[in-house]
């Protein structure tokens, strides 16, 4: 199987075609040149996820071994290699990432009309890095790709972004690099005590409780500037406004799933006593995400601060359920966060297509959408209730098993959790009532056009997938459980080994 | 007998064809015939090609030079992997900047032979500070070097603002000069030696007990010569001005060059003779180091001309370079080659971008100046974002792998204060990189550049950023040279 380097080629193929747009689209016509660069660009996307379905057909779900695996020698003198693979935690979201990138590169088909060339390369860039990012085996090829993403992000806000973008840009950039350079250290320092830098090899380590406690910091501050948690929650309202909508969706699709794959990646398997130790610390600031936020949702006059926020209450939710340590929570964590990859992809992009007609993004220049735009108004419902949590919808099964872990690691946090829940129906359907229905009297809105067939087709993908995760959520769930299990019992025989330690110390 | 009374001249040969070039080239100029514009211009555009080809030569006969430790003229003059690395990344160095000066010159209407020659005399002397062996040949070799530099600084004679940056530079040069000579004749007086050699054996002998004052003071001596000759903080107050002043190529060859071979010289002279006194010299560097690294971050932030913000960021990485002196060991050694390994590309292919500033045949430094270049000239913003990024660090530019292994030593050495003092001020230093690139894509062009960039710099360009993008699939070539540098460096 893995004589095919399908993690590679992934990887290979975005860098390709941005490569040939970037080298061979160079004369002629600029329309000519955005025009074909559009299709480069929706051609490799597209054929990149064609190429990944090999990965959900192909992946054995019975073992909780990392597969695909490639490893090719690299710093040979540091004993640094890289080292791809993916394991049942990991393999949805390369999926997820190959999944959201030609559906961006669609949206922006009619909506990005100055350096279309350079936008394309950007994000064809951006996808190889979260593939990279999401299948490295060797923290030093992870660093790699988890930082580097920062490049194409911080030139797409701030070049395509809105009015106060290079705000945005700059805050967005210098908050996550310096969570990330800690994180750095943290990594050399595991280099150092463990004499490797392969993932699969460090969660064995077995890294002294004292020196945990130092490292699962380090790597909190990287995770949680990027998932984000409150109080470093505030550079995403900033970066999803003024970013363009494609550049949101990725954000909000894949970014931010980076610091909650992160968690689960690191700092459980590879620090389980620093967990367990920071656990009430994280139950606390993820209720007070999930319930601040979403009150800050509640008031918001615009339309994608409002989704901005509702995204950090529901990565409040992913927290929850990865510090609740057991099947249920985690499961859930990553299923929240597969499902909100699609549903807040799915919602910026239906903030974008009223922009794009309108160019505002205010609530207020809205209202009784649903007299001229029916289908919008079918599609905004479908995610907005899948936003909510509503059963069938994917939202649904992520957010209960989140909370039924919770209930298992301590009802309070379940109950303080579970308001969010009541909360998010507050805000979202209060949006929907005042951009959908009501009269229509805005001077403006009378002559808007509904969805055209391109829109429906970005939409398609999405609608399909958050029922088949609402209806059907095994096909999903068999992927990821037995490395879960894995990760549970890992992360026990770990802390059991670390007890009886300090019991042989005593 | 008579053959042991001539020296063995094989280990400096690269050296004594320098001179004997550099020399010739100065005769053939000197004979030129210059006596219409257009006849020095011919007289200097071929001594400039000419040292160029010397240089490529010089470093041809390096490479031929064979491996391994070899002292040469009664120990004053040492040959090892470690020096070739450094003279290699030093005739690099030179030959970029001696090509990217040309259009430069002849422009700016001071294309006179002498530039080719100085730069030519100044490559030599640095390649003496990195194989020197005894204080005595390192002050020559450091002389000379400086020496060629204060003239080639106030090159730009008319400009008042250059030869103001070549008084200062010499009078501050002059001064560290001093201090060093100072440092070196108290080492001298304390320990009766010169030779590195001799000085690391009668360390050796000292069995632990604690050195004299006299001797430390010294060597503190010695070192803030040093540090200011890689402009790091508290000695750094000349570079700033230097750099505004020298004509731009000069301030690319001054950016790189000169801290190449004072680095090279700061790790011989710590590592070797000095590698016991370790205790002592090691909390100066920190401190130089937490000092250049603040400067660099801080005093950048509020600079609008270019020419003033790499001066900062040059200070500020003297400063992370230093991180690796003060790890030391084999893995802050490697740390350090590698990270200046890198930084002479970006440093160089930064340099190449600010030289094309240029405006109504007038010079233009303004940060602003560079606004929208991404529109006006889309491959020359990349190539200025490309090196931005990777000073900044992010992977998977080259920059990053420079600071990767720096505080990778700095972990191993467990100076963790001063790697988290690094990745700090990194972030610091990263809101200026990115403010660069800020204004060549966020913001509205202004008027677009004087075009077409001259060849030579086009070329310089492409070569620069593909190293720096590129570094990454292939970093073994420079990882194992620095690591057999490195070895050389401790097992001498």
């Amino acid at each position: 199987m893995s004589s095919l380097h399908i993690l590679s080629s992934l990887i290979l193929i975005p860098l390709a075609g941005a490569a040939f747009i970037f080298i061979f689209l160079t004369r002629g016509d600029e329309k000519v040149i955005a025009r074909n660069a559009r299709w480069a660009a929706l051609w490799t996307s597209g054929f990149t996820f064609l190429w990944s379905l090999y990965l959900w057909f192909a992946f054995d779900r019975t073992t909780a071994d990392f597969q695909f695996v490639e490893r090719q020698e690299w710093m040979p003198a540091y004993n640094i290699t890289y080292y791809v693979g993916v394991d049942g935690i990991s393999v949805l979201f390369v999926l997820l990432s190959t999944l959201l990138t030609p559906v961006c590169i669609l949206s922006a088909w009619e909506a990005v009309t100055t350096r279309v060339k350079e936008y394309m390369i950007a994000f064809l860039l951006m996808e190889a890095m979260m593939i990279g990012m999401f299948s490295a085996l060797d923290i030093v090829v992870f660093y790699l790709f988890f930082e580097a993403v920062l490049i194409p992000m911080f030139l797409i806000i701030g070049v395509w972004g809105g009015p106060r973008r290079v705000y945005a840009a700059f805050k967005f950039f210098l908050y996550t690099l310096l969570g990330s350079v800690l994180m750095l250290l943290a990594l050399l320092v595991m280099y150092q005590t463990a004499g490797t830098t392969e993932i699969p090899e460090l969660m064995n380590a077995g890294f002294h409780p004292d020196l945990q406690i130092w490292l699962w910091l380090a790597f909190f501050a990287s995770f949680a500037v990027k998932v984000p948690m409150w109080p470093v929650h505030t550079w995403l309202p900033d970066a999803h406004v003024e970013a363009p909508t494609a550049g949101s969706v990725i954000l909000a699709g894949v970014l931010l799933k980076f610091g909650g794959y992160g968690f689960l990646r690191f700092s459980l398997p590879m620090f389980p006593d620093a967990s367990v130790v920071f656990t009430p610390l994280m139950f606390t600031l993820s209720i007070i995400a999930v319930i601040y936020t979403s009150l800050v949702a509640l008031a918001q006059e615009d339309m994608k601060k409002l989704i901005a926020y509702s995204s950090v209450a529901h990565m409040g939710f992913v927290t929850v359920g990865t510090f609740s340590l057991n099947q249920q929570g985690i499961e859930g964590a990553i299923y929240q966060m597969l499902s909100h990859g699609v549903v807040s992809a799915a919602l910026f992009l239906i903030v974008g297509v009223v922009y794009d007609r309108i160019h505002s993004r205010r609530i207020s220049d809205y209202g009784g959408l649903v007299h001229r735009m029916p289908v919008y108004g079918l599609t905004f419902m479908l995610f907005m209730l899948a936003s909510v949590g509503l059963p069938g919808t994917g939202g649904f099964i992520g957010e209960f098993l989140i909370l039924l872990g919770a209930f298992k690691a301590a009802p309070w946090v379940a109950a303080l959790t579970a308001t969010g829940v009541v909360l998010s129906a507050a805000y979202m359907l209060y949006l929907y009532r005042r951009v959908i229905f009501g009269k229509l009297t805005r001077e403006s809105l009378q002559k808007i056009s509904d969805m055209s067939r391109r829109e429906v087709l970005v939409f398609a993908p999405l609608i399909v997938l958050v029922l088949w995760m609402g209806i059907y959520p095994p096909s999903f769930l068999d992927v990821m459980h037995v490395s879960v299990t894995n990760l549970i019992e890992h992360m026990e025989t770990a802390r059991a080994g670390a007890d009886a330690l300090a019991q042989a110390a005593r | 007998m008579a053959l042991a009374e001539v020296p063995n001249l094989i280990p400096a040969l690269p050296e004594l064809f320098m001179a004997v070039a550099a020399m010739a080239l100065l005769m053939l100029g000197a004979f030129h015939d210059r006596s219409t514009e257009k006849e020095a211009n011919k007289a200097a555009r071929l001594v400039l090609y000419l040292s160029v080809l010397a240089l490529g030569l010089a470093t041809l006969l390096l490479v031929m030079v064979p491996d391994g430790r070899v002292v040469a003229f009664n120990g004053l003059f040492v040959t090892d992997p470690f020096a070739t690395f450094f003279k290699v990344l030093v005739l690099l160095a030179s030959g970029l900047a001696l090509i990217i000066s040309r259009d430069y010159l002849e422009r700016q209407g001071v294309a006179r032979f002498e530039y080719g020659v100085l730069m030519m005399f100044a490559t030599l002397g640095m390649m003496m500070m990195v194989s020197a062996n005894d204080l005595i040949s390192l002050y020559v070799g450091l002389e000379m070097q400086s020496l060629s530099l204060y003239v080639i600084a106030a090159f730009q004679r008319e400009d008042p603002r250059s030869t103001e940056a070549g008084l200062k530079y010499f009078v501050l040069g002059a001064l560290a000069s001093g201090m060093m000579l100072y440092g070196a004749s108290l080492i001298y007086g304390f320990t009766g030696a010169t030779g590195f050699d001799a000085l690391a054996a009668h360390f050796e002998g000292a069995n632990g007990h604690a050195p004299p004052l006299g001797l430390v003071i010294g060597l503190v001596f010695l070192l803030a010569g040093l540090a200011f000759k890689i402009s790091a903080a508290p000695f750094h107050m000349w570079t700033p001005d230097v750099y505004e002043g020298a004509p731009t190529p000069v301030t690319a060859f001054f950016s790189v060059g000169p801290k190449l071979a004072a680095m090279a010289l700061l790790l011989r002279v710590v590592m070797g003779p000095f590698g016991e006194l370790a205790e002592q010299w090691q909390q100066v560097v920190v401190l130089v180091a937490i000092l250049s690294m603040f400067v660099g971050a801080f005093a950048a932030l509020v600079q609008k001309n270019i020419k003033r913000l790499m001066a900062y960021s040059s200070i500020g990485h003297a400063g992370y370079a230093l991180i690796g002196v003060a790890a030391g060991g084999a893995s802050g050694i490697k740390g350090v080659l590698i990270y200046l390994a890198i930084y002479l590309f970006m440093n160089l292919g930064a340099f190449a971008v600010i030289l094309t500033m240029r405006r109504g045949e007038r010079m233009v430094e303004g940060i602003n100046d560079l606004a929208g270049l991404s529109k006006t000239n889309p491959m020359l913003a990349l190539a200025m974002a490309l090196f931005m990024f990777s000073m900044a660090g992010i992977p998977p530019l080259a920059g990053f792998f420079g600071k990767f292994y720096i505080f990778l030593a700095a972990m191993e050495a467990e100076l963790y204060g001063l790697a988290i003092i690094g990745v700090l001020t990194s972030v610091v230093g990263a809101f200026y990189y990115i403010r660069i690139i800020k204004v060549m894509y966020f913001d509205e062009p202004t008027e677009a550049f004087d075009g077409p960039v001259a060849p030579e710099v086009k070329g310089v360009l492409l070569f620069t950023s593909l190293v720096v993008a590129f570094f990454f699939l292939y970093p073994s070539l420079v990882l194992s040279g620095a690591a057999a540098a490195a070895a050389a460096l401790l097992g001498g």
